[in-house]
């Protein structure tokens, strides 16, 4: 950085590279200039005027916000003159905001609030009457206050810039000005609440939030989202052991300031009437609410005597659990129950992409790297709506650094915006990882012998009539192919007209595609579960043969769904993916099987319908819910939800990160503690260790291949567990890997039971 | 949604107008040209617009909402506007359009019964020489009084 623009702001010197606005050069040396609209990592929109600073040698106030750094300029952000200006703007902002703050949400945390204190506008000059309009609600999450709002367009570029999606809009002018959803009446959209959280008054309040408490009044506590893999962090407010709120607003985490509705608002799960909160035991055919002690001296007793006589015991492990509750419980099945028959529902073939970078280093992405690298691969998953914070990412990166997307997808996507190219392949009925059409070892071009002139790759190929044709369906103003960076356009709208008309034929689309990954200088490919077993070995040697740096992320379903594969929750794995050497059961030969002993913690492998023959075995299921799974078993023991308990979870891209017990679990306990206390009724638990998510932390960094990630980094924020080299050797099973794609407002059985996921228009559309 | 030859050549046109990725400037003629043709701004031609020149439905709304030359409703067949701004305000254009507020029985952005004459109180359109001065669609009419205004109202419902 030779070439710092030097300036001086309120008498001290200040280095800033050339394009920095004043008002972050200002803030990098440590000086505050109030503004509203502005905002860090959105267009600028100037139109607060709070930002004026007075600068040398120009006639007039200046606003901080617009104007870049030059060599030598003298700017002073606090003179008599400056806080006259930002005192009359403050007078113009109150003309018709109301003045109720006493019982408004934002009351206490209000930027309004704040420079009114700061520049002492106590009093105003208006004598008419305010213009009111009442409030009116978007969706069951977005309420709106018109008075209150002092159209500062934060939350229009949020929507339409962050996320992509153009829900919000301005609608007639001046006084009259109103922020607008964009169906009429009501919204359409993510229902991220996004817009909520950046507004800096109580324009824009939640549904799920608001008259509930004041800012101050809350204990807010730093965890991580119970839903998707993703790994937001979460910051919880509550109150009277309640959760009250959550968000990110001090943008600690992968995911900064970025929540979707499940991290921001999906949190009630915990209070649903329906909550476990006492063990239940089988008397007489019927499910009892029993004591502690009497539920966990039948369980163990069951343990203990199935051992004795030799029988057989089956554990199914949870994509929820945390990392320590995985481990400890694979460490029970294999060193107390002697048992390999241990498994989870996988999402993602993680094992198989390790194998396939035997010997790779710095190949695993982490969130940040879709932030930062120069062009992104997206085959089959639709992100925006599956894994929101990797989506977001990529679109940042696309807004601030002109980011080359490409999409291989099934379906219209978001990315089609502003991707490179995009291309449609494979019908949603055939989603094969073979479809996707990357994959090498074929010459592209050629066809399956027989009729039809299906590509290659895997059985079940449906070649998509839409594949590489600029006029796919789907939103009709987005184009398929595009260069959507070629407009410059931050919002990444992309008009029709300017679409370069990619190849029309299948293959000769697929050829374009690798033609144009070859001129990238890196890469980072996410897939989902279209891509397992050796698909994902051809599809990184496809990568290979772009010779340029590339960088994977495997995509998996839930909070800790690669937490449970890193900690072994299968037969054919160890910790750390080393080979188990006798693989037992998978899920369903388990449930097939008619073990003796079956002991499902936090699962609900019984969710299909028809799964209800159980078969003579006894079983045990930790869950927070009378499950389906809940409702065979012998004995159900209430687990705590991952915001009532301590722990780490690793997500998506295997950076690992704590979870923060937020409030009580009344009557339920941790899972951790429930296995600990199985072990102790058992006589067994100095095998096992201590129970303690600490301890069992500890244990794991010291033995677990991979997860030896500095103890600071995982204080503060996430740590990304090192890439296993070396072969995991064993075989696999991709046909158990089958993601269920939940989208926006579904999340696995979790899901059914969060009131606000399931009062969303947009659920009922099923986006 | 259809237009006629005539507007789909406009349309064409005022698309080729502008750089690449900047076809969104065209869509105020757009839209002006369009309510000539269909009388109104339906949420047919909104989404139909949108569409054609690469922007979300709701960026139109937030366009037309602003301009108020951008109907939602059906104006009349003769649309008069009268300006009350400062020039034709000394000149008692506020009585102009007390007068034909009265004459017509119907207030700001109404239509008469039969949909011939629809009134407006606009801002300054730029004739403040000939003050005070209305425009009829597309038309200018200067220095009117009351008289020219029964006058050249009462030619427009003669002409039907």
């Amino acid at each position: 950085m030779a070439d710092l623009v030097k300036l001086t702001i309120d008498g001290k010197p200040v280095q800033a590279p050339p394009g920095t606005l004043v008002i972050d050069a200002a803030k990098t040396a440590g000086m505050e200039i109030p503004a509203f609209c502005y905002y860090e990592g959105l267009t600028l929109q100037a139109a607060c005027r709070m930002c004026l600073v007075e600068v040398e040698k120009m006639p007039k106030l200046m606003t901080a916000c617009t104007l870049p750094v030059a060599e030598g300029m003298v700017v002073r952000t606090e003179t008599p003159e400056v806080a006259a200006a930002r005192k009359y703007m403050l007078e113009f902002l109150l003309t018709n905001h109301p003045l109720d703050c006493p019982v408004c949400d934002k009351g206490g945390e209000c930027e309004l609030q704040d420079m009114t204190f700061r520049y002492g506008v106590g009093e105003s000059r208006y004598t008419e009457e305010k213009v009111h309009t009442p409030e009116k609600q978007y969706s069951p999450v977005v309420f709106f206050d018109a008075p209150r709002c002092i159209l500062c367009y934060r939350c229009v570029r949020i929507c339409n810039e962050g996320l992509g999606v153009g829900a919000l809009g301005v609608v007639y002018r001046g006084v009259g000005s109103e922020i607008a959803p964009n169906k009429g009446d009501h919204l359409e959209c993510d229902e991220c609440g996004a817009c909520i959280d950046i507004c800096p008054v109580g324009a824009l309040t939640s549904g799920i939030y608001r008259y509930k408490t004041r800012p101050w009044e809350m204990t807010h506590v730093a965890t991580i989202c119970a839903h998707c893999a993703d790994g937001c962090r979460t910051t919880l407010g509550t109150r009277n052991n309640q959760i009250i709120r959550g968000n990110n607003r001090d943008r600690s985490g992968v995911n900064g300031e970025f929540l979707c509705i499940k991290g921001r608002y999906a949190f009630d799960f915990y209070d649903h009437p329906e909550r476990l909160q006492a063990p239940l035991m089988r008397v007489d055919g019927k499910l009892e609410e029993v004591s502690w002690a009497r539920a966990l001296e039948a369980v163990a007793q069951k343990f203990n005597g199935t051992l004795a006589a030799g029988g057989s015991f089956g554990v199914i492990g949870s994509n929820h659990t945390t990392n320590e509750e995985n481990y400890y419980l694979q460490k029970f099945a294999r060193e107390v129950l002697k048992t390999n028959n241990i498994d989870h529902h996988r999402t993602g073939d993680v094992a198989a992409l390790l194998d396939a970078l035997s010997g790779k280093e710095a190949a695993l992405a982490t969130a940040a790297d879709l932030y930062q690298r120069k062009a992104i691969l997206i085959l089959g998953a639709d992100l925006a709506l599956e894994h929101p914070l990797l989506s977001f990412q990529a679109r940042a990166n696309y807004r601030h650094h002109q980011a080359h997307l490409y999409a291989v997808t099934p379906g219209p996507v978001r990315e089609d915006k502003y991707s490179v190219v995009s291309i449609r392949v494979g019908g949603p009925a055939a989603k094969v990882g073979g479809d996707l059409g990357v994959i090498p070892g074929r010459d592209v071009g050629a066809v399956t012998t027989g009729p039809g002139a299906a590509p290659v790759g895997g059985p079940g190929v449906v070649p998509n009539p839409n594949a590489g044709a600029p006029s796919a369906p789907g939103p009709r103003w987005a184009p398929v192919t595009g260069p959507g960076i070629a407009t410059g356009d931050p919002s990444g709208f992309c008009h029709p007209h300017n679409v370069e008309a990619g190849p029309g034929d299948y293959f000769a689309a697929l050829e374009h595609l690798r033609e144009r990954l070859k001129a990238e200088p890196e890469l980072v490919i996410v897939f989902d579960d279209s891509f397992k077993g050796q698909d994902i070995k051809r599809l990184v040697e496809y990568a290979d043969s772009l010779g340029i740096p590339v960088k994977y992320i495997c995509l998996v379903d839930y909070s800790n769904s690669r937490g449970a594969l890193d900690m072994a929750l299968t037969p054919e794995f160890l910790p750390g993916y080393q080979p188990s050497g006798q693989p037992g059961m998978r899920v369903d030969e388990m449930l097939a099987a008619k073990l003796d002993v079956l002991w499902v913690v936090g699962a609900n492998p019984c969710k299909a319908p028809g799964a209800g023959d159980r078969g003579p075995g006894f079983v045990v299921v930790q869950d927070m819910f009378l499950t389906e799974t809940a409702k065979l078993a012998d004995v159900v023991l209430p687990a705590a939800c991952a915001y009532e308990k301590n722990g780490t979870v690793t997500n998506v891209t295997g950076e690992v990160q704590r979870l923060k017990c937020a409030v009580g679990a009344m009557g339920a306990k941790p899972d951790l503690e429930i296995m600990g206390f199985i072990a102790r009724e058992m006589g067994v638990a100095a095998a096992l260790g201590p129970w303690l998510p600490d301890l069992v932390l500890e244990e794991i960094r010291a033995t677990v291949r991979g997860y030896d990630v500095p103890a600071p980094a995982l204080a503060f924020g996430a740590a990304q567990t090192r890439p296993v080299n070396g072969r995991p050797s064993s075989e696999t099973r991709p046909e158990l890997v089958r993601s269920e794609h939940n989208g926006l407002f579904d999340s696995g059985t979790l899901g059914r039971y969060s009131r606000v996921l399931n009062s969303v228009l947009e659920k009922r559309l099923s986006r | 949604m259809t237009f006629s030859p005539q507007l789909e050549a406009r349309f064409e046109k005022l698309l080729k107008s502008y750089p690449p990725g900047r076809q969104r400037s065209a869509l105020v003629p757009m839209l002006l040209y369009a309510q000539d043709e269909v009388g109104s701004m339906t949420d047919e031609l909104i989404d139909e617009v949108a569409q054609r020149v690469g922007v979300t439905p709701l960026q139109v709304n937030e366009v037309l909402s602003y301009y108020s030359m951008l109907h939602r409703k059906p104006m009349g067949k003769y649309h008069v506007q009268i300006c009350t701004n400062i020039s034709c305000l000394l000149n008692d254009g506020d009585k102009l359009w007390e007068h034909a507020c009265k004459r017509l029985g119907i207030g700001n952005k109404e239509v008469t019964p039969d949909g011939q004459v629809s009134l407006e109180e606009v801002e300054c359109m730029g004739a403040c020489s000939w003050a005070p001065a209305i425009q009829v669609n597309y038309d200018f009419h200067h220095f009117i009084t009351p008289e020219k205004l029964d006058q050249l109202l009462d030619s427009l419902t003669k002409k039907q």
